[in-house]
């Protein structure tokens, strides 16, 4: 869910800059001294079922695997189940009578109005309402919760939780945050129709009651780990957290079934474009507010009335007044895709309108899809721009998103 | 060739395997018309002072599954080096450099239509553009298969 700016890359290895910079990545400041890129408790299998590995984000990970191109990995995960190693994404524990309190002073989310067991979309706010990053918060019960948040921006969450819980402790507070290192704790997502079924063999958590963005803990494959019905596709499915040294036997479990295959980050990035949902450092940052970003559901309702969140104050005036620029799809059916900072025109005009923040070919339509943002009078959809690919201006239309229908497991 | 904003491969893993890759393919082309490379990864081969253009099997290989290609317009003048045509996979744009300079003579309409063509067959239906030398002692300035394999090993 993050990543950064348009780098370009030669292949030869050698002239490669020590650290670079891939969709899925964040603005991450990387240095020469950095230690090596960690392995995830994963990447033995990786190699195994021939991942090629790059450094993503300081985490060794696959892009895709040897036996499927990246968009037959993404179609085989939109009509059976793939899995994808996500252990770099930050997982974090909270505990503590005030936990709710001290979570809710730093996002906009309505933890006092969820179930226990129950998790939400949210955001770590700048006072100026710019998002720091996007996470799934779970309310395990009223004194404890579990937080996953991006690789990327694992630097930037953890000062920003011990910064704001130290204070919130000064004032005498109960709250205390543990961050789960990769080595302990590993992550995997299963996504796609076929997924729950499989799971549902190996697993003790009756999953038909496991609605779409809830959490249990119970046995997966005989190791007790946490599942959340939640995922970055748009399909159904469930991400698992697992304690580390288990990860290879649940994940070999797993993948018993020939409906299951191990996918990797190529297709998890164009996984997440057709479902609409944004990669931070590419199509959220500081300098955007989540009502620019369309995002404005995030702000919880009881907390549109408290008005007591980081940059409410700005959030709550755009919500009322407007903003002056606005995240959209876009969808070209012929040329080359849109990537990264490609320039937005008015169809009419000529003029500039915006940019776009991140793009590539949709395999499952067969058309190129991105995002971006628009001046605010042009972000209805059906509205034509033009986008200026390699100094040609080429026409695409604002579009709905998702790109394609979400398959979320949500009782009626 | 230059690959844009995607996933570098760095594993020695990944490397080890592609180069065994480059060299089963060298192997099988040995019979036809000699190529030189450039260290982006283009290649170029020549025949009656007509160069054929294309990428090589560890740049096709890096980019992935081409989506999209676009090539110079013929009778454009270029210069080595140049930038004359952008390549597009799923996960990457990629620009395409000239090996040499000259005058394009010809451009791939079966690769227009079918970019996976460069995929499947990089060095022969996947060519890109065609061009008349200018100043063939260029070639000198590039790699042959074995210092070309030699690089790809090293680097």
């Amino acid at each position: 869910m993050c990543s950064i700016a348009r780098t370009r890359i030669l292949l030869a290895p050698k002239v490669i800059a020590p650290k670079q910079i891939i969709p899925g990545a964040v603005s991450l400041r990387w240095f020469s001294n950095e230690p090596k890129a960690t392995k995830t408790p994963l990447f033995n299998l990786h190699t195994k079922y021939g991942g090629r590995v790059v450094d993503f984000a300081g985490f060794l990970l696959p892009v895709q695997y040897s036996d499927l191109s990246l968009s037959e990995s993404h179609l085989f995960t939109r009509k059976s189940a793939s899995i994808f190693d996500v252990s770099h994404m930050l997982q974090t524990n909270v505990r503590g009578k005030d936990c709710i309190s001290w979570f809710e002073s730093i996002c906009p989310v309505d933890l006092k109005g969820m179930k226990d067991g129950s998790s939400s979309l949210t955001v770590f706010l700048n006072d100026k309402g710019g998002i720091i990053d996007d996470l799934i918060v779970t309310k395990v019960n009223a004194e404890t919760l579990y937080v996953v948040s991006n690789a990327g921006r694992m630097k930037e969450d953890k000062k920003h939780m011990r910064e704001t819980s130290e204070l919130f402790r000064k004032k005498g507070n109960d709250v205390n945050v543990e961050f789960w290192e990769t080595s302990q704790r590993a992550l995997i997502a299963l996504q796609g129709p076929k997924a729950v079924a499989v799971l549902q063999t190996l697993t003790d958590i009756k999953l038909e009651d496991l609605t779409f963005m809830t959490s249990r803990m119970g046995k997966v494959a005989g190791v007790e780990c946490r599942v959340t019905r939640c995922g970055y596709t748009g399909e159904d499915g469930v991400e698992i957290s697992i304690p580390a040294a288990d990860a290879e036997h649940v994940t070999e479990a797993l993948l018993q079934s020939s409906d299951v295959k191990l996918a990797g980050l190529g297709a998890r990035d164009s996984l997440r474009l057709e479902a609409g949902l944004c990669l931070y450092g590419n199509d959220i940052d500081e300098s955007v507010t989540p009502v620019e970003a369309n995002l404005t559901w995030l702000i919880a309702k009881r907390r549109r009335t408290d008005d007591n969140f980081p940059g409410s104050s700005i959030i709550l005036r755009q919500i009322k007044e407007g903003v002056a620029k606005r995240r959209v799809g876009i969808r070209m059916e012929t040329g080359p895709p849109a990537r990264k900072n490609a320039v937005l025109k008015d169809a009419k005009t000529s003029e500039t309108v915006g940019t776009v923040t991140s793009g590539c070919p949709a395999p499952s339509l067969g058309v190129n899809v991105a995002m971006g943002y628009v001046s605010e009078s042009l972000k209805k959809a059906g509205t034509e721009l033009l986008v200026n690919i390699r100094g040609k201006d080429i026409p695409c239309v604002v579009a709905k998103m998702p790109f394609i229908p979400s398959k979320y497991y949500i009782k009626k | 060739m230059v690959v844009c904003s995607v996933f570098r491969v760095t594993s020695r893993l990944a490397r080890s395997s592609l180069g065994a890759q480059c060299c089963a393919r060298a192997l099988y082309s040995t019979e036809h018309k000699a190529r030189f490379y450039t260290k982006k990864h283009e290649w170029v081969s020549v025949s009656d002072n007509i160069g054929t253009v294309g990428i090589s099997s560890y740049a096709q290989d890096a980019l992935g599954e081409v989506v999209y290609v676009q090539l110079p317009e013929v009778g454009k003048q270029i210069a080595a080096g140049d930038e004359c045509g952008a390549l597009e996979s799923v996960k990457a744009a990629s620009e395409v450099y000239s090996p040499v300079s000259g005058t394009i003579t010809e451009t791939n309409k079966e690769v227009e239509s079918k970019p996976a063509l460069i995929n499947k067959s990089c060095y022969e239906e996947g060519w890109l553009f065609r061009v008349k030398l200018a100043s063939p002692e260029e070639l000198q300035q590039l790699m042959d298969q074995a210092a070309y394999d030699k690089y790809l090993e090293e680097h």
